[in-house]
């Protein structure tokens, strides 16, 4: 379990993260979203342990990171921003130090440290000097890193950055393997993740929450939740043919790909009236959508719009 | 203490993983014998010692243990394995002394490497060896008192190269803590209590006191306190520092 009470922190006059709270459970994974520089590593750093907060709390298991830190640096796992390792080092020798530091011995060290190799694919590269390893495999010896003790919470500053998509897709299914049982954080930049893998979201931007919510929930929020996309040869007739729909606010086109989506008015579904409005006109459609809505769309919307309220 | 044994593992092997350790024994032997045989006149003197040895001592650790301080901290910040490092299940005590550790008996194993001048004297004549012992005591513990103010300069810089400059420059003054050149600078101003104080800080003098074979507590706790000094000033200027 992992809670912040009005975690802050500043460097200087910048207030890097400002009066952040929140409580996360066992058996959920939360997604922390938001743009280059809005203190999502900061925030990291300071439940792992690592930076102090100037003002606020933070605690894992219910042990404070400051007060009682070995503790709470006890239940943790962490991969930090970067993935940094020891250069020198072999991937072996670093999980075998990881797993000395962490207090595993006898067969059960062999084991973890046997299992995470497995799972992060490393048996090619164990023997090889980490820094000459490219940055996909450094990430991924990071993440075996903070997995070897199989610890109860788990913070991941952006796991999946630099991997290849067979890879991204394997660890997402590693990181739901390990949720049940877990508290996990991931942040990430890549929106599709926050599907994949989260249960909860939060984005922040200047420090602050902005939005807090479940995905589902937070593509409601998007103009193209409940929207109608569709691809068909005869664009004006369809585009005709959807602007007499009742409950449809307004119908655009892609200047690309001349898809058509139509946008419900608020609160409306739309999808069995422009099916049947599209088959009266006798408009031959060859593809047909509802769409959940847009989580970039929503980002944008949530990040930006905060940013010229925070200047004006 | 096992935590403190897993980071001095670590960090030991660490050096021996590049070839930047064995070029620095072979420079280490390199000038400890250079120095002994030839501006030490360690023949022509005819005397069954190593004084010329162990005089050289502290102006090659002046340069020597500041390279292999240098890299202690600066490293850890640089690559960001400091994060890794302070986010285990470890105080920053066990940190600062594992790292400490290892670094020192680095060079304790360049020292024991000079073990054939030993031999040379012991067999070309009959030295005292007690004084030789306490010698190579003292040099040790010496060592660690350089070491100690390499730490700390490493840890309030991520650049290498500054650590090495300004710990060669602090090492220096400790050294000389008891000469004019560094007590005329503070008796102009400070009072007479302070300078005294300041001349009973020199590595030298102390060094020299043991190298005459006698191996006294005031010493032992002189270098002991030092060290212990430099590595707490280590262990808060991380946890000051290591935000940026
Ligand atoms: N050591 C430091 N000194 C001063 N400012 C800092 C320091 N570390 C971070 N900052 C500032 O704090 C803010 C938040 O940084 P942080 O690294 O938490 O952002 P982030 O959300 O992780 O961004 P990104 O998506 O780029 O990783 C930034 O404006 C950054 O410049
Ligand atoms: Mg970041």
């Amino acid at each position: 379990m992992i809670e912040t009470r009005q975690l802050t922190k500043r460097y200087g006059e910048l207030t890097a993260v400002d009066g952040i709270s929140f409580k996360l459970e066992p058996g959920r994974v939360l997604g922390f979203l938001g743009p280059n520089g809005a203190g999502k590593s900061t925030t990291m750093k300071m439940i792992a342990g690592f930076l102090a907060p100037t003002s606020g709390s933070a605690s894992v298991c219910g042990h404070d990171v400051v007060d009682d830190a070995i503790a709470a640096k006890r239940m943790l796992g962490y991969l930090p921003e970067g993935a940094p390792s020891y250069g020198e080092m072999t991937p072996h020798r670093f999980l075998e130090f990881v797993a000395d530091v962490r207090g595993l011995s006898g067969a059960k060290r062999t084991q973890r440290i046997d299992d995470v190799i497995e799972r992060l694919h490393l048996n090619g590269v164990l023997e090889q000097p980490i820094e000459t390893l490219s940055k996909g495999f450094k990430r991924r010896v990071g993440l075996a890193q903070a997995i070897v003790h199989d610890p109860q919470v788990l913070i991941l500053d952006e796991p999946t950055d630099g991997l290849d998509p067979n890879q991204k897709h394997e660890v997402r299914a590693l990181i739901n393997a390990m949720a049940k049982d877990k508290t996990i954080i991931v942040s990430t930049h890549i929106l599709e993740e926050v599907h994949a893998v989260c249960s909860r979201a939060i984005i922040i931007a200047r420090g602050r929450v902005l939005a807090d919510a479940t995905p589902a929930e937070l593509e409601t929020r998007s103009r193209y939740h409940q929207a109608v996309s569709l691809t068909a040869a005869n664009v004006p007739a369809a585009k005709e043919a959807l602007s007499k729909v009742a409950d449809v606010a307004a119908v655009e086109i892609d200047p690309q790909d001349h898809r058509i989506t139509a946008f419900p008015k608020p609160g409306r579904q739309i999808f069995v009236a422009v099916n049947q409005a599209l088959q009266a006109q006798g408009v031959a459609v060859s593809e047909l959508q509802l769409e959940s809505g847009r989580l970039d769309e929503v980002f944008r919307t949530i990040t930006q719009g905060s940013g010229q309220e925070a200047r004006a | 203490m096992s935590n403190i044994v897993t980071v001095f593992k670590r960090e030991l092997s660490s050096y021996f993983a590049t070839p930047v350790a064995y070029v620095f024994i072979v420079i280490f032997l390199l000038l400890a014998g250079t120095f002994t045989f030839y501006l030490g006149n360690f023949y022509e003197r005819g005397q069954a010692d190593l004084l010329p040895f162990f005089n050289f001592h502290p102006w090659l650790y002046l340069f020597l243990v500041p390279a292999v301080g240098m890299r202690l901290w600066s490293e850890e910040r640089k690559s960001g394995t400091i994060e890794l490092l302070l986010t285990m299940p470890i105080t920053m005590w066990q940190a600062v002394v594992g790292k400490f550790l290892a670094a020192w008996a680095f060079i304790g194993i360049a020292l024991v490497f000079t073990f054939p001048i030993w031999i040379t004297v012991d067999y070309l004549g009959s030295p005292d060896n007690g004084v030789i012992l306490a010698s190579y005591i003292g040099s040790f513990l010496m060592a660690g008192a350089f070491l100690a103010i390499a730490s700390c300069i490493s840890a309030c810089t991520r650049n290498q190269v500054i650590a090495f400059i300004l710990t060669v420059v602090v090492c220096f003054a400790f050294l000389l803590a008891g000469f004019p050149l560094v007590l005329d600078f503070f008796s102009a101003w400070a009072p007479q209590g302070v300078v005294d104080a300041i001349s009973g800080l020199s590595f030298l003098d102390h060094f020299a006191s043991i190298s005459k074979g006698v191996v006294q507590l005031r010493d032992l706790i002189y270098f002991g306190l030092t060290i212990a000094f430099w590595l707490y000033a280590s262990a808060v200027v991380i946890d000051l520092k290591k935000a940026d």
